[in-house]
């Protein structure tokens, strides 16, 4: 480009620009749509991001909905002299008398097997509130007291529809019963129940389909095994000839290995194949009645009072067995009864079908409530879902948020203002300046360590603590708040302060009476955004320990203790399904703080915004 | 106001401006910045060819004016402007007009010199560029060689083609300023005081230039200096608080102007 | 007992501040010119300081000095059976002396000879701390005899209490500085010691990352494999699907915010991107985890692709989404900072707007959003909570998004968390990893730093 020559000639005549032709009007064209095209990337790029946030927000509030409400039985519980004894309240067995409640709603259950399902409706914390109650009040023993008992994470789970799928069916023909206890039958008239059957086939059919595939899968990893074991005995041939008696070694124990391998396959693939061209069989079989076993669906069948779990289906009735005793044997009539279709298998989800209808039918008498989840905000963590709450939590990070607030306050500001209004422009000034743009921008993770090394190691802090977290903090938003700090104090009109020096104030005064008073809403600002990023911090607090399991609140700064995002992190990290909801309630809270604490700041830039 | 319009459609056709019929005739144009009336009932013509210079104090509107030729004001949100003004009988104000290619027709060196960062060869090339002026690399090169040889820059920056168009010096900044103006041969050249950031040597230099150009382009510049205006320009015009005092002949201007209000301008009463 | 020492310093600086203003007072009235250099506030001050300075600087000293002392002193009690000189059995005593010194549920199961050197440090704390409070007192008191004496007319009280101010201004800037000092100390002395246990070259380049086990047999004294490749290439690829994500909308974002918006839409679009940067990272993983990685695995079932749960492109697509508002934000610094005088330039030429922000706005602020970018990256690297929740823990060496891979920051969390033997090569590797991901964010940081400062000092 640089060696372009003049034209020897001068012969050069001035282009005019073309605009009327339509090789020019394409072009113009041509370049709008391009400029079209360029905003349209940019409003999508901000609409994006846009929409990334209501993805987040509505994702995370759709996840906590759940866990802001709580389902609670209201059972009657015969406190009895036997169970709890008036001069040891405390220790009395009160989760027997609760289970000895809820037991008398349903006289009916005797064997091991329902008592166990029926007590584990209940949370292992039921009795927590009676123990306080009758502590507070020794009159009570002796006395029937209407207690509201926490259900277990399971139960509540189903009663929101959160973890299992079903859905009701209100029966449109009348039912007539064979009995009211033991094996009986639904019989609802000619063709009544072809809906459910045919629904029935259709997952049978589908079942089938994925065993089959199931089978294919492994029939081809058999014949890659078949195909190893080839290679494995012609190995072992040729050392076996060779003379190789280790290598030989090595291959015959392949080649045993493959065979065994290869048989199991092939008998696994066989019995599979089988059993899919049952279910097949079965589900093309369509007047045939259909079992159900564990790995269907279940159908409840809600009657007279009483619960039918059916275990065999045909196109007019049902056959199964009495969960809950029905009140009497005469015929129901259309919507007086319904079916309850549990769509997930019992195999696959927690809850079994006896506890359904347990819960089905305390609902039906009224007995089960949805309440506001209060517990969870003045309890501590749990290693039951149902009791967990972020009271420990929300503590620490108060304790962590307290000390690093008094630590990176007077530091930050302090600097600041060394940094912007008394210190000599040299090297060492600049090595700090900086140090400090740097330090801001060092990975939080980096400032873990640093605790974990200096605070915990080297001088032997007390570890998991809120005091090395809010130091540890402290020193991850110090450079935040400086900088937005000398932003605060630059941005005071140097006027200011050279009437103030010119009335005979030394520096310092000049400082301290009249450029830092006016600077203070920047520095709130500044400190608060601050505190914002340090409350949702959660990797450098991993780093020294803040992550154990802590029940009780922590009471002092040096009390082990954990804070509400590594609390959040915790609980994402457990298995339970109960405990999804409560992360993503937790994290509700800590974002509300956070706007709260970000609202704050900008309602204090707008509201002591000086402009110059 | 419409019949001179039509007139001068009729008689110089599209864009195709000859003979002495003025380039650019503004009608009662009043320009406001959201509430401030910036221009009021402005009314001028500018001729043809050579050199027409806006004078006046500062804040007088005469930028603004210059702003309104190729619709610069475009870019301020708060702008809004009413009034007609024409080039060659073209509404500039018309929507059907394509404000993209009115200001490739429209050339416009500012007060700062303002290359972008980039070679110079690119500086130049941008306007050719961006209309399609040029097909081949050849073309592109000869239409860069021949306007830095217009702005009298061609010898000075012939060997450095590729070196940023900000390491030049504050006068040759600026005459490759007006290099991009007129690489994508615009017929009006508008200056919005070029030469207030030069040193004396930089600026005769640039007014050497703005003479060469005269015969070729009507230029329109904007200037703080009676000196200049009387140097350089055949026709010249003395704006005060946003209207238009007083326009004619340079010399008539400078010698025997009309209005009182010229008169302490040009004695140096105010400014 | 520091709550005791520090209410003593309370009331002694009340008391000294309340003797050193009265007497100024006293002094004014004295004074035969009625003159006295400082306001009374002054000498309260000066004598507040000189009073509370030697306790404090006393506390600082003998909280660091004496808990050590007393441990030395307590293990001496002990058998010398015991006393152990390896580090790590003589942290494990020591823990079992405290625990049984705080008199909790282990006090009782505790042996004799324990329970001995319990009720040994028992009594050396108190004793430490009685001292420490007598000497404090006594300091103060010296500073006050000496404060008092210089108490006169022509004292010059506020130049005194200045110049402490001064210092302990100074020395609230010098924080900033002990902590990236604090910092390269103690990622450097572990990451030695790392490296005196295993050979730098064989963590540089090693292929294979297993920290948990020996992979050869020749490895002596050595719990695992430390090759840092895996991680690299892990964390690389991470951040690159991060910044494909983030720098192409971060950057049109920008483009958008800073050229074509509407004052109305900055005004709402702004704190939308505000809002998504304040979001704690955490809340971010929660989302990888629980949402994004699901929702990619199904896609790449349903597409027939074989997708690990916890795939590399979950977690880089949400990092990317966390990492769009610090590179809008950025960007639309640097993008205001061109002046405007280059678009109108562009513009008088006939340029479109996306002409002139292509050609002339973009090229002109590129240091700017090259630096934007470099910090950008040096986020992405230094991003934990995202990575832990949502990336692997096995050392794939991979460049498949799709596949489970780890980082830096998930290997220094998981080594680190848990219980840890503080001199094994695994808690070790860790600070050694830190020691790689500090200087690789330091140099990304201070070039970008660089870059930006160049680039201001051009528009200035």
């Amino acid at each position: 480009m640089t060696d372009i020559s003049m034209p020897a000639t001068g012969t050069f005549v001035q282009r005019q620009l073309d605009v009327t032709s339509q090789a020019a009007a394409a072009r113009v064209k041509r370049r709008y749509r391009a400029e079209k095209r360029f905003r349209f990337y940019g409003l999508a790029a901000v609409l994006f991001a846009a929409l990334c946030l209501v993805i987040l927000l509505s994702d995370i509030l759709n996840k906590a909905w759940p866990a802001f409400t709580q389902s609670r039985l209201t059972v009657d519980v015969p406190v009895t002299a036997e169970a709890v004894d008036v001069n040891n309240a405390g220790a009395g067995d009160y989760d027997g008398a609760v289970r000895d409640g809820l037991r008398a709603v349903f006289p009916a259950v005797t064997s091991r097997a329902d008592k166990k399902a029926l007590n584990a409706v209940l949370s292992s914390g039921a009795s927590d509130a009676l123990r306080r109650q009758v502590m507070a009040n020794p009159a009570l023993i002796g006395q029937t007291v209407k207690i509201s008992a926490t259900l277990s994470s399971d139960a509540d789970l189903y009663l929101k529809g959160s973890a299992t799928r079903a859905h009701e069916q209100p029966a449109a023909f009348a039912a007539k019963v064979s009995g009211t206890t033991g094996s009986i039958t639904v019989d609802g008239g000619a063709g009544a129940f072809a809906g459910e059957l045919a629904a029935l086939k259709r997952i049978t059919s589908a079942r089938a389909e994925s065993m089959r595939r199931e089978a294919t899968r492994l029939a081809t990893t058999a014949q890659s095994i078949s195909a190893d074991l080839k290679a494995s005995e012609t190995r072992l041939a040729s050392a076996t000839a060779a003379g190789e008696k280790e290598v030989a070694a090595t291959y015959d124990a392949l080649v045993k290995r493959h065979t065994e391998n290869k048989a199991t396959l092939e008998a696994q693939t066989s019995a599979m194949r089988d059993s899919a061209e049952a279910l097949r069989n079965r589900a093309s079989d369509i007047k045939g009645s259909e079992n159900l076993d564990t790995a269907m669906p279940s159908l409840l069948i809600l009657i007279k009072g009483g619960v039918v779990k059916a275990t065999s289906v045909s196109v007019d009735g049902v056959k199964g067995d009495v969960i809950v005793p029905l009140a009497s044997d005469t015929a129901a009539q259309p919507g007086a009864w319904k079916m309850l279709v549990v769509e997930s298998p019992e195999d696959s989800r927690k809850i079994q079908d006896r506890q359904i209808a347990f819960l089905e039918t305390l609902k039906q008498k009224g007995a089960v409530q949805s309440v506001f989840n209060w517990p969870f905000f003045v309890s501590g963590d749990s290693r039951e879902p149902e009791l967990a709450g972020i009271l420990g939590a929300l503590v620490g990070s108060a304790y962590t948020m307290l000390v690093t607030l008094l630590l990176c306050l007077p530091l930050g500001v302090g600097a600041a203002i060394y940094l912007e209004e008394f210190a000599p422009k040299n090297r060492l000034t600049n090595l700090i300046e900086v140090n400090i743009n740097n330090l801001a921008a060092v990975p939080s993770i980096v400032f873990g360590l640093l605790g974990l090394a200096m605070f915990l190691n080297f001088f032997g802090m007390p570890r998991s603590s809120p005091l090395v977290g809010g130091l540890v903090l402290a020193l991850l938003v110090l450079p935040t708040i400086i900088i937005a700090s000398r932003a605060a104090l630059k941005s005071v009109p140097p006027s200011i302060r050279e009437a103030a020096l010119g009335v005979g104030a030394s520096k310092q005064q000049a400082v301290f009476h009249h450029v830092l008073p006016l600077a203070v809403p920047g520095i709130m600002t500044g400190t608060i955004i601050g505190m914002a990023h340090a409350l949702g911090e959660t990797a450098p607090l991993l780093m020294i320990g803040m992550i154990a399991f802590i029940v009780d609140v922590p009471a002092r700064l040096t009390d082990a203790a954990t804070v509400l995002p590594v609390q959040i992190f915790l609980w994402s990290d457990l298995p339970e399904l109960g405990f999804q909801a409560k992360t993503a309630a937790a994290i509700v809270v800590l974002l509300l703080f956070l706007f709260v604490m970000n609202g704050l700041a900008i309602v204090l830039r707008k509201r002591f915004e000086i402009r110059w | 106001m419409d019949a001179i319009v039509a007139h001068q459609n009729n008689v110089n056709g599209h864009w195709g401006g000859a003979g002495n019929a003025p380039k650019i005739v503004a009608r009662a144009v009043n320009v406001y910045y959201g509430e401030k009336q910036a221009l009021k009932n402005v009314n001028v013509e500018i001729p043809n060819r050579g050199v027409m210079a806006f004078i006046g104090p500062s804040g007088c509107g005469k930028s603004t004016f210059l702003r309104c030729i190729n619709r610069m004001n475009d870019t301020i949100a708060s702008c809004r402007m009413t009034g007609l003004v024409t080039i060659d009988g073209q509404d500039v104000y018309d929507s059907a007009l394509d404000v993209v290619q009115l200001r490739a027709r429209v050339g416009m060196v500012f007060q700062k010199a303002n290359p972008f960062p980039k070679s110079i060869y690119d500086n130049v090339a941008y306007g050719p560029r961006i209309h399609g002026l040029a097909t081949t690399k050849e073309d592109l090169d000869e239409i860069v060689s021949k306007s830095l040889e217009r702005a009298g820059l061609w010898s000075e920056v012939k060997d450095r083609l590729s070196e940023s168009g900000t390491g030049l010096s504050g006068g040759q900044q600026q005459r490759l300023c007006i290099a991009r103006a007129i690489a994508v041969g615009p017929e009006v050249i508008l200056m919005d005081e070029p030469c207030s950031a030069l040193d004396p040597i930089a600026t005769a230099r640039v007014e050497e230039l703005i003479d060469e150009l005269k015969s070729n382009y009507c230029i329109v510049i904007v200037t703080h200096s009676m000196q200049q205006a009387a140097r350089v320009s055949q026709r010249t015009a003395f704006f005060h608080l946003g209207s238009l005092v007083e326009e004619g002949e340079t010399q008539t201007i400078f010698m025997k102007p009309k209005d009182q209000r010229t008169q302490d301008y040009i004695t140096g009463r105010f400014g | 007992m520091s709550a005791t020492y520090f209410a003593a310093l309370a009331a002694i600086v009340l008391a000294s501040y309340l003797y050193g203003s009265r007497r100024a007072y006293a002094l004014r009235a004295l004074s035969p010119s009625g003159g006295v250099h400082s306001l009374p506030v002054y000498h309260g001050w000066y004598m507040a300081a000189i009073c509370a300075l030697p306790m404090v600087i006393l506390f600082m000293v003998w909280a660091s000095a004496a808990p050590r002392w007393i441990e030395t002193q307590a293990i001496q009690k002990l058998p010398v059976a015991m006393q152990s000189a390896d580090p790590l059995a003589r942290a494990t005593v020591l823990r079992e002396i405290a625990s049984a010194a705080a008199g909790g549920a282990l006090a009782q199961s505790a042996s004799p000879e324990i329970k001995q050197a319990a009720s040994s440090m028992q009594s050396l704390t108190e004793l430490s701390n009685w001292a420490m409070l007598g000497a404090g007192l006594g300091l103060a008191g010296l500073g006050f005899l000496w404060g008092a004496s210089r108490l006169r007319p022509d004292f010059r009280a506020r130049n005194t209490v200045e110049k402490v101010v001064t210092g302990a201004l100074i020395a609230c800037s010098v924080v900033a500085v002990l902590t990236t000092v604090g910092i390269v100390f103690s990622v450097l002395f572990e990451s030695l010691r790392f490296f005196g246990k295993y050979p730098w070259n064989e963590f540089l380049f090693g292929l294979q990352w297993s920290p948990q086990t020996a992979m050869r047999a020749d490895q002596i004294g050595q719990s695992g494999t430390f090759g840092f490749v895996p991680l690299f290439v892990g964390t690389m690829l991470i951040m690159l699907i991060a910044m494909l994500v983030a720098t192409p909308i971060g950057l049109f974002a920008a483009i958008y915010m800073a050229e074509y918006a509407t004052p109305k839409f900055r005004a709402t679009a702004k704190p939308v991107l505000e809002i998504l940067a304040g979001v704690p990272t955490v809340v971010y993983g929660f989302f990888a985890a629980l949402t994004v990685a699901p929702l990619i695995r199904a896609a790449g079932n349903y597409a027939g692709l074989d997708v690990a749960s916890e795939s590399a492109l979950a977690a880089g697509l949400v990092m990317g989404v966390m990492i769009i508002p610090f590179v809008s934000s950025l960007s639309d610094d640097v993008i205001n900072a061109v002046p405007q005088s280059l678009r109108d330039g562009s513009y008088a030429l006939g340029a479109t707007k996306s002409e002139t922000i292509k050609k002339v706005v973009l090229p002109a602020a590129l240091p700017g959003i090259v630096s934007a970018i470099m910090l950008a990256i040096s986020r992405a690297i230094g991003e934990t909570m995202i990575v832990v929740m949502a990336a692997g823990l096995a050392g794939n060496l991979t460049f498949n998004p799709l596949d489970s891979v780890t980082t830096i920051t998930v290997q220094i969390k998981t080594l680190l968390v848990g219980d840890q033997e503080f001199d094994s090569a695994k808690t070790l590797s860790a600070f050694a990893l830190g020691f790689v991901l500090f200087f690789f964010t330091l140099i990304l940081n201070m070039a970008a730093l660089k870059i930006v400062q160049k680039y201001r000092e051009q528009y200035d």
